[in-house]
């Protein structure tokens, strides 16, 4: 009986003291994680703000591709509000207009900085890392100041954000505090003196603002970026981010040069036009500096590394035969083929290779070919298959979003265009015709899961962002899938 | 090589090489001159017809894709004398300056509304942006596409054609 009491008091004991140490550790983790409020303070005048600083201030937007999260397609620029569908449920972006009570008309300069270092709200709360501030916070003072004054001299809109779908304990923001402990390393850019000035602007820019491996890298279960495969391939709204490292799957191996042109442009000769997210990447970078794209071009080629003599040399032959295709073909600029006017092309014996699918063969040959052989040069038609880095990736994935949704051209303006095949195309079909341009175009093995990934595609349930090829201002729209 | 497929609710057979566009097939085998050659690019959207209910560009669709499928053309929406919904509120809204875009106007829509009978403006205007038309009647376009969308939607069942494909 005395015993029994003992033990049960030293059981009580024992439970009193481990509440106690759990007591002392949380309190410690509240206090780790615990930021302060800053102060309030009045809207700045937008006339404050040095025209020249608000001028660089647009550009490093640009470059962060703020917009593309902060609009609502259709929506006032900066006024929050995108639903953003994550793993782990749908976070709303914010309103980054200067409205003093919805947007952030009242937070100072610090409360700015701390944010984009941070990941902290004006408040002392977390904030969620699809806001990526794990690239952020590399972003100097200087840049900061320049946004900081870009945003304050938009035109305010009264717009709440609504309300996140996040389960807990996901929903309460201390646990963000615990994912920033594993996962965020908080700090500036530090340049290597080693390297050239171009090669660390270009690093400033793309590991910074440009937030490349925020889709360019595989993230783990809790949505971090995996830091030891940074840049081998991630994937975002659907569409494929193809590894830009030493595995890029480019039959052409990008050079610095190339990759500026591709950056400068939205497309390339040897690697087709910029599509999905990427399209208002490159819609973006527009208004950037040549320099500075240049220096982007230089960093992510160093980053691809030196390609081996094999690589160079097939890629060199593609290239020449397909200048050679072009050349025979005999289509003179602006006067390309149409597809209901020509008879299809049968395809040029390049690889040896038949594709081993018959019925892919003859609707690459009817519905394909007449683009995608013509001869017509880019970015108005089509990218032959043998230099497409989607043939030569893991899945296929950016295809099927082409083929089914097609590429909406850019509104009153000049761009690239794809119509959308959806309709025409039966699932079996387009799985045919996916076995096909594998076995011909690429020396990969084939894909699995094609049927699975078609019908998902089609259906919805792989949700695919379309953007038109402008896609500034318009954000995702889903023109295509059934949802 | 021959093709089987349904037209507005009838089987036909057609001979035809496989890389042929749809839109010959309709106007030149099967005499349906509704759908229009605007760009033979696929950019334009006067050869618009549905295939197995959703939207298809008839100039790049080549027959092959065809065996076996039901394609509806604006004929098959009404007649002269029968207009369908889509038809009548095209009519009635005066939605046609030289027309020649207006099948394939119809037929985008006819496809929107069959899937989503409660699309709203932004939905219509959405799907319309593949369509253009040179002529400005955009306003009266989006106005007919409502009207249609209203008739279907509340008289579906003294309407027999206002499902087709």
């Amino acid at each position: 009986m005395g015993r029994r009491k003992t033990r049960r008091n030293s059981i009580g004991r024992g439970l009193i003291g481990g509440a106690a140490v759990i007591l002392a550790l949380g309190a410690g983790a509240v206090a780790w994680a615990w930021e302060s409020a800053i102060p309030p303070q009045p809207r700045p005048a937008a006339e404050s703000f040095p025209a020249e600083l608000v001028a660089e201030g647009a550009r490093l937007a640009a470059v962060g591709n703020c917009i593309a999260c902060h609009t609502v397609p259709g929506g006032r620029s900066f006024a929050g509000g995108l639903a953003l569908p994550t793993p782990f449920g749908t976070i709303h972006s914010t309103n980054i207009t200067p409205d003093e009570d919805t947007g952030i008309g009242r937070w100072s300069e610090a409360a700015f900085t701390r944010a984009m270092r941070r990941g902290v709200d004006r408040d002392g709360r977390h904030l969620y890392p699809a806001f990526p501030y794990d690239h952020y916070t590399r972003v100097s003072d200087a840049d900061n100041r320049a946004l900081y004054a870009y945003l304050m001299t938009r035109t305010p809109v009264r717009a709440e954000a609504p309300a996140n779908h996040l389960p807990f304990p996901l929903n309460i923001r201390m646990a963000v505090a615990g994912w920033k402990l594993l996962y965020f390393r908080e700090g500036a850019f530090t340049p290597d003196p080693a390297k050239p000035e171009v090669w660390n602007r270009g690093a400033y820019l793309a590991e910074g603002l440009g937030h490349c491996g925020a889709c360019h890298s595989p993230r783990n279960a809790l949505g971090a970026v995996d830091k030891d495969r940074a840049w081998a391939g991630g994937e975002a709204e659907g569409w494929t981010a193809y590894p830009i490292d030493q595995d890029s799957p480019a039959p052409v191996p990008w050079t610095a040069d190339s990759l500026t042109f591709y950056l400068r442009h939205g497309w390339h000769p040897a690697h087709g036009v910029s599509r999905g997210p990427m399209a208002e990447v490159t819609g973006n970078l527009v208004g950037l500096p040549d320099a500075d794209v240049a220096a982007i071009g230089a960093y992510v080629a160093d980053r691809m590394g030196p390609p081996s003599a094999e690589r160079l040399r097939r890629g060199e032959d593609l290239r020449a035969l397909v200048s050679r295709r072009t050349a025979d073909a005999g289509a003179p600029p602006g006067a390309g083929p149409t597809a209901a006017d020509s008879q299809a092309r049968p395809p040029a014996a390049d690889s040896g290779r038949t594709g081993g699918d018959e019925r892919g063969e003859a609707i690459y040959r009817t519905a394909c070919a007449t683009c995608h052989e013509s001869g017509r040069p880019l970015p108005f038609g089509g990218l032959p298959f043998a230099l497409s880095t989607a043939v030569n990736a893991a899945n296929p994935q950016n295809i099927v979003n082409v083929t089914l949704f097609g590429l909406p051209p850019g509104d009153g303006t000049v761009s690239a265009v794809m119509p959308a095949f959806g309709g025409a195309l039966t699932d079996a079909d387009m799985v045919a015709l996916l076995r096909y341009l594998r076995g011909r175009f690429s020396d990969q093995p084939p894909w699995d899961g094609l049927e699975r990934l078609v019908a998902d595609t089609r259906s919805g349930a792989h949700h695919v962002a379309v953007r038109p090829a402008d896609g500034i201002e318009r954000a995702p729209q889903n023109v295509g899938a059934a949802d | 090589m021959a093709i089987d497929l349904t037209v507005n609710g009838t089987p036909q057979r057609v001979e035809a090489d496989p890389d042929t566009p749809l839109l010959y097939v309709l106007r030149d085998d099967l005499g349906l001159n509704g759908a229009k050659f605007g760009c033979g690019l696929g950019q334009c959207g006067a050869c618009t017809v549905m295939v197995d209910g959703r939207a298809v560009l008839s100039c790049v669709t080549p027959v092959l894709l065809m065996q076996g499928r039901a394609v509806t053309t604006v004929e098959g929406l009404g007649t002269a004398e029968a207009p369908g919904p889509m038809q009548r509120a095209f009519i009635e809204e005066q939605a046609a300056q030289c027309g020649y875009c207006i099948p394939g106007m119809m037929m985008r829509a006819q496809a929107l509304l069959q899937e989503r009978p409660d699309a709203d403006d932004a939905a219509i205007r959405r799907a319309l942006e593949f369509n253009l038309c040179r002529c400005g009647t955009h306003m009266r376009i989006l106005r007919a596409i409502r009207r249609a969308a209203d008739t279907m939607r509340h008289a579906e069942t003294a309407a027999p054609n206002g499902r087709a494909g």
